[in-house]
């Protein structure tokens, strides 16, 4: 019998969207493998039982609360560590993100494991799960099989389909013997907003802009393009780290998933990280004056060019074909 | 106060990546360079040294890479850019180890060194991303925090914000500690010619896998506890149509035309 053990992350007691994929997508693995799957979270008074049973609805069979501050990897390497030990699950799966490479990581080191990051698919092949993750900039997949006791999956964010089976998880309160250097880390702030509060995931056509803007003032070329197509106005996180645009209009990893009908990428170069949260697009355009830039890869009209040339020209042509 | 800062020689961005048929490994032969996330590491490095205000007496910073020679240029980058000495971690068993295989490596020399701050870039271009600091902080007993794009650093501890999934999130980590660095947080220099004409003179020692007391079955492609040796096309998916904008008046148009064409101007 071979068990699952997920990290389910959250946000004041919403459980985060990538980890009920990852949920969904262990217990689909377990019932292969015959086993179970089972979720460990880590947080206060937010995560009520009904909550936590609601994981069920899910596929988790179990769910381990473990009393601790959310956000940080070291007390959740430490729960885990744990569990894998007394129950001896044999792949841990994460549903992507930053914490899921930290925790993910950390427990290899822990318990000597293998772990594959920005896994796509799990397939479960003899017995054993094998992981496929697609590797330079997505041109080739590779499949990784594990050697230890314990296997270790990072999906890549928005991989893992969220699946609803009915059903109500038994939820266990796990006391946890820290580490020393657990105490070390601790959260001062969490989640803090930076800038306006702007809607992007409802819009129907996307500018998003990139590094290749140049400045901040760069994203009035976007704006106004946005504008004669009725659409908003998107960044990538280089910009919003830079402080250019927004936290709440960024695309990507640790930012929003969109999928509009048009997405206009401006000076964007199209990291992972990026097209991870913007393939799911109808229609995609890029603009960028890099001929190599790898989001060529995945638009379906690029143009290879000065966007400050373009974008103004391109926004009066809208402007006039819609006047007429 | 000492620094590790953990450096890798990549291949140049500019230079088309491949797997080797034979090994299943990443070729590495061609043009290579720093990893430029490192280099973000050696100047917050620099500016904790720098910072008269932050009550710190930086008294060594280390570059630390593990490689096959020629990872040595890595080294001679990073101390042209301020590192006092560097480490080379070299040996043929080392070859072809996963992750947690090359960050248990790694973690064996730092414990050698005893430093009170590890830094490192938190992705390079050539494959494994924002894990390594992990697997090293945890084989090391240090707390970690990844991809952080602003730190306040006192004596005993570091602030760091990073991008986390519900907006910017701010950890405190005591000394020791493992930090991974965004590209958001400082600007590198550029190193000057004589720091450059002065970058092999700087102590270098190269270490092999006994030296630093690495359990020789924990390493190497046999040591692994991943084996991706098998690979296999992602689906095919229509190259998209590519315009070379030459003249920008005829270009609108033609983005104009496809955008009609979608029924996406409304």
């Amino acid at each position: 019998m071979s068990s699952v053990l997920v990290y389910a992350l959250h946000n004041n007691g919403v459980i985060n969207k990538n980890s009920l994929g990852a949920i969904s997508e262990g217990s689909r693995v377990a019932g292969e493998l015959g086993g179970q799957c089972d979720v460990v979270v880590v947080g206060g008074a937010d995560l009520t039982n009904d909550v936590l049973a609601a994981l069920g609805n899910y596929g988790a069979k179990k769910v381990y609360k473990v009393d601790g501050a959310e956000g940080l990897s070291q007390p959740v390497i430490d729960a885990m560590a744990q569990l894998v030990g007394a129950n001896g699950y044999n792949y841990a799966l994460f549903g992507g993100g930053l914490l899921g490479f930290e925790i993910g990581a950390g427990l290899a080191a822990r318990l000597d494991a293998g772990v594959t990051m920005e896994v796509t698919a799990i397939n479960v092949d003899g017995g054993k799960a094998v992981a496929e993750r697609p590797i330079l900039g997505d041109s080739q997949i590779s499949i990784s099989k594990y050697r230890s006791d314990l296997g270790i999956i990072i999906g890549r964010i928005n991989a893992f389909e969220v699946k609803e089976s009915g059903g109500t998880a038994e939820v266990e309160d796990l006391a946890v013997t820290f580490s020393e250097w657990t105490s070390r880390a601790t959260m001062v702030t969490r989640g803090e907003q930076r800038g306006a509060d702007i809607n992007i995931e409802d819009a129907k056509v996307l500018v998003a802009g990139g590094r290749g803007l140049g400045a901040a003032e760069g994203f009035q070329l976007c704006e106004d393009l946005a504008e004669s197509l009725g659409g908003a106005v998107a960044a990538t996180r280089a910009v919003v780290d830079a402080g250019w645009f927004p936290y709440a209009g960024q695309i990507g990893q640790t930012g929003k998933t969109v999928a509009p009908k048009l997405y206009l990428a401006a000076g964007i170069s199209g990291a992972i990280q990026h097209k991870v949260g913007m393939q799911g697009s109808e229609n995609i355009i890029a603009i960028n004056k890099d001929a190599n830039a790898p989001i060529f890869e995945f638009s379906d009209l690029g143009i290879v060019g000065d966007l400050n040339a373009i974008l103004p020209k391109l926004t009066e042509a809208i402007k006039a074909k819609k006047g007429s | 106060m000492k620094i590790c800062v953990l450096v890798k020689e990549v291949p140049d961005a500019a230079v088309d990546k491949r797997i080797d048929p034979a090994t299943g490994r990443l070729d590495r032969s061609g043009e290579t360079n720093l990893n430029p996330y490192d280099t973000h590491a050696i100047e917050a490095a620099m500016q904790i040294r720098e910072d008269e205000g932050n009550g710190i007496e930086v008294g060594e910073i280390v570059a630390v890479t593990m490689g096959p020679s020629g990872a040595e240029r890595a080294l001679h980058k990073a101390v042209s850019l301020g590192a006092d000495r560097s480490i080379h971690l070299s040996d043929d068993t080392l070859a072809g180890s996963d992750v947690a295989a090359t960050g248990y490596a790694l973690a064996k020399v730092l414990e050698s060194e005893n430093p009170d701050l590890v830094l490192l870039g938190q992705q390079s271009d050539d494959g494994e991303c924002y894990t390594i600091g992990a697997v090293v902080a945890d084989h090391l007993k240090m707390p970690s925090v990844t991809q952080v794009v602003k730190m306040v650093v006192t004596a005993g501890n570091a602030k760091c914000e990073r991008q986390a999934e519900y907006g910017y999130d701010t950890v405190q980590v005591d000394f020791p500690a493992v930090i991974s660095v965004g590209d958001a947080i400082n600007e590198p220099r550029y190193p000057s010619l004589k720091a450059i004409m002065g970058a092999k003179k700087k102590q270098l020692d190269v270490k092999s896998a006994g030296d630093v007391g690495i359990d020789a079955g924990r390493v190497g492609t046999d040591g692994s506890k991943v084996s991706c040796g098998d690979f296999k096309a992602p689906p095919a998916k229509a190259a998209g149509q590519i315009i070379e904008d030459e003249d920008t008046n005829d270009t609108v148009a033609q983005i104009v035309a496809w955008l009609e064409e979608r029924k996406l101007i409304a």
